[in-house]
């Protein structure tokens, strides 16, 4: 209290330029600030706490969701661990993430190293909106759009076929090995033109006199790109990463509407187990922790890559 | 500043991209305004458009239906969530209380939480309230599911406001709640804006949510009824690229016009 007193009196000497400590510094009667809070919390606290410590209670339990669930503790997460089907869909969102992160990352760090001027390219507003369109397009219609591109007689399999290619053309999304890389290249179309769009914004902000530094070492563009493009891009590339792989883990959307986890069980992921095991199989115990443990995965890879850029955040 | 060389290897990079990008979305508007006669799954160029497949994806479809849900839901998300954001933001920014740090984490916890991780006990709760089967049960998840960003997105705003400015109007005699409305929110437009933009994208793009939550036909939100038309009406694919523009166009619309808000929001790492 008495701190927090002192901070107060140091505010009335303050003038122009208050620092953010003395700012937050105690007025009176602060507890009006439960008032303001209170709408706020009371809807997160129903709505997404209360669910969540919710699931994790069922989670502990075997339950069908209908009949009385028998307790079990952590069995389901044990199981889930050992069970290969769990293990193989998150297995696959791992693929998902190659194609969801690190290919547009990777591509657009090679695009943004061949041209470092481009935001001051006339018409670069015009670009920067048609590139990053599929980021705001439903998730839904994306899959329908590339379901038909994908399918039999889609434009992939003509495209194909004209160019002499009719060997490969195949449907796509019922192929057990090409189903996979297909929806994860979906990912790719999405996710590319944020990366793009983000880098070349970051680019833009380094200082010049960095190139020139590099450039009267006697540097050519494959140090400078090192040396200075990737350092400098480090924030952009830690909201790239965490944007996209996010992204990846969270394929529910895609996967239901362009396969539905098949064919067989070659594309399902987490997200679909959720869905599938608590409303196909009546595992309603088991849907929970997979929930729990995806939640736990989103979490930690989150963590790991603020890593990359402490620097962030408030 | 920029060579020639450089500008046209820059403008072929540009203009290799966006034409990948467009290409599967202009399709899908071009088979939209195909006669429903020649329609394929393959790329069809219209003769002359014909806008009717609109229409019969309206009425027939349902698509009419749908977007009305899909307008109301996402209405009362976005300003109900904005209110909370900016009451409970300017407690965040302003005040200092016991316990702020942790409901600070609290609440920032709600960025790392995924639906999948919610969606199945969220539905037996809902379902034991009757809640279920109402706009009610995608109106408050998706306003709890926004609240961690919109809270963390308006405090940072209105940290930023220099507190002169605040102490200034305290002086003339403003209440708290006066220096909220009449001196912070107006001067907080633009961040309001990119932050109405963003949940306004994602509760209109919401597909988990409504899934499980909707069965009733005339509540269903507009891309769970083209998922369901898409599964129903495999060979009708004019009407299917209707509806899919259908769906698609109110946020690509917005996108458009204020399309800094929206690349400005979701670069600075926004998530749901």
């Amino acid at each position: 209290m008495s701190a927090e007193k002192m901070a107060a009196t140091a505010e009335v000497g303050a003038i122009a330029v208050v620092p953010t400590s003395a700012r937050r510094a105690p007025r009176k009667s602060d507890r009006i600030a439960y008032l303001y809070l209170l709408p706020a919390l009371v809807v997160f606290g129903a709505f997404l706490l209360f669910p969540l410590l919710h699931g994790f209670w069922i989670s502990l339990y075997d339950w069908d969701g209908l009949s009385p669930a028998t307790w079990v503790g952590f069995d389901n997460y044990v199981q889930a661990i050992a069970d290969g089907a769990l293990g193989n869909a998150f297995l696959h969102s791992a693929i998902l993430i190659v194609f969801f992160s690190v290919l547009p990352i990777c591509l657009a760090l090679l695009l943004t190293g061949l041209m470092t001027h481009a935001t001051k390219l006339k018409g670069m507003g015009f670009f920067r909106v048609v590139i990053f369109l599929p980021q705001v397009v439903a998730t839904v219609v994306v899959a329908t759009v590339w379901t038909a591109i994908y399918a039999p007689q889609g434009v992939l399999n003509q495209f194909l076929s004209a160019i002499g290619l009719e060997a490969v053309t195949r449907p796509w999304l019922g192929d057990f090995t090409w189903a996979l890389p297909a929806v994860g290249l979906i990912g790719t179309w999405v996710q590319i033109g944020l990366c793009l769009v983000l880098f070349l914004a970051g680019v833009s902000q380094i200082n010049p006199e960095l190139y020139e530094a590099a450039r009267l070492d006697g540097a050519g563009p494959v140090r400078e790109f090192f040396a200075v493009t990737l350092p400098g891009l480090r924030p952009q590339i830690a909201v790239a990463l965490t944007l996209t792989v996010v992204a990846g883990l969270k394929s529910f959307d895609l996967i239901f509407v362009a396969t539905r986890g098949g064919p067989g069980t070659t594309t399902t992921v987490p997200g679909f187990e959720v869905y599938r095991r608590a409303f196909d199989l009546n595992q309603v115990g088991m849907a929970c922790t997979v929930g729990i443990l995806l939640a736990l995965v989103i979490l930690i890879v989150t963590t790991v890559i603020n890593r990359i850029d402490p620097g962030e955040r408030a | 500043m920029i060579s020639k060389r450089e500008a046209t290897l820059n403008y072929l990079i540009l203009g290799f991209f966006a034409v990948i990008a467009l290409f599967p979305l202009l399709g899908v508007l071009s088979s939209a305004l195909t006669d429903p006669a020649n329609s394929s799954a393959s790329l069809t160029l219209p003769d002359s458009p014909h806008f009717a497949n609109f229409l019969t994806a309206w009425n027939q479809g349902h698509f009419g239906t749908y977007m009305r849900s899909s307008a109301i839901v996402t209405v009362s998300v976005v300003v109900l969530a904005s209110i909370l954001a900016i009451l409970a933001g300017y407690a965040f920014a302003t005040m200092r209380f016991r316990g702020q740090s942790v409901l600070f984490y609290l609440l920032l916890l709600g960025l790392m939480v995924p639906s999948e991780a919610l969606i199945i006990p969220l539905y037996y709760d809902l379902r034991d309230i009757g809640l279920t089967d109402t706009y009610w049960s995608l109106i408050f998840p998706q306003i709890a599911q926004s609240l961690a960003f919109a809270t963390f997105w308006m405090r940072n705003f209105f940290r930023g406001i220099p507190t002169s400015l605040i102490e200034a109007a305290q002086l003339d005699g403003a209440t708290r709640w006066g220096v909220l409305w009449r001196i912070l929110v107006p001067i907080s437009k633009p961040a309001l804006l990119t932050m109405s933009m963003l949940i306004f994208m994602w509760t209109w793009n919401e597909f988990l949510m409504p899934l499980v939550m909707i069965t009733a036909e005339d509540l269903k939100t507009a891309p769970l009824g083209l998922a369901f038309f898409q599964g129903q009406h495999t060979s009708q694919f004019s009407l299917l690229a209707a509806g899919a523009t259908i769906v698609a166009a109110p946020v690509v619309v917005v996108y458009l016009f204020l399309q800094r808000h929206f690349i400005a929001g979701m670069l600075s790492g926004a998530v749901k």
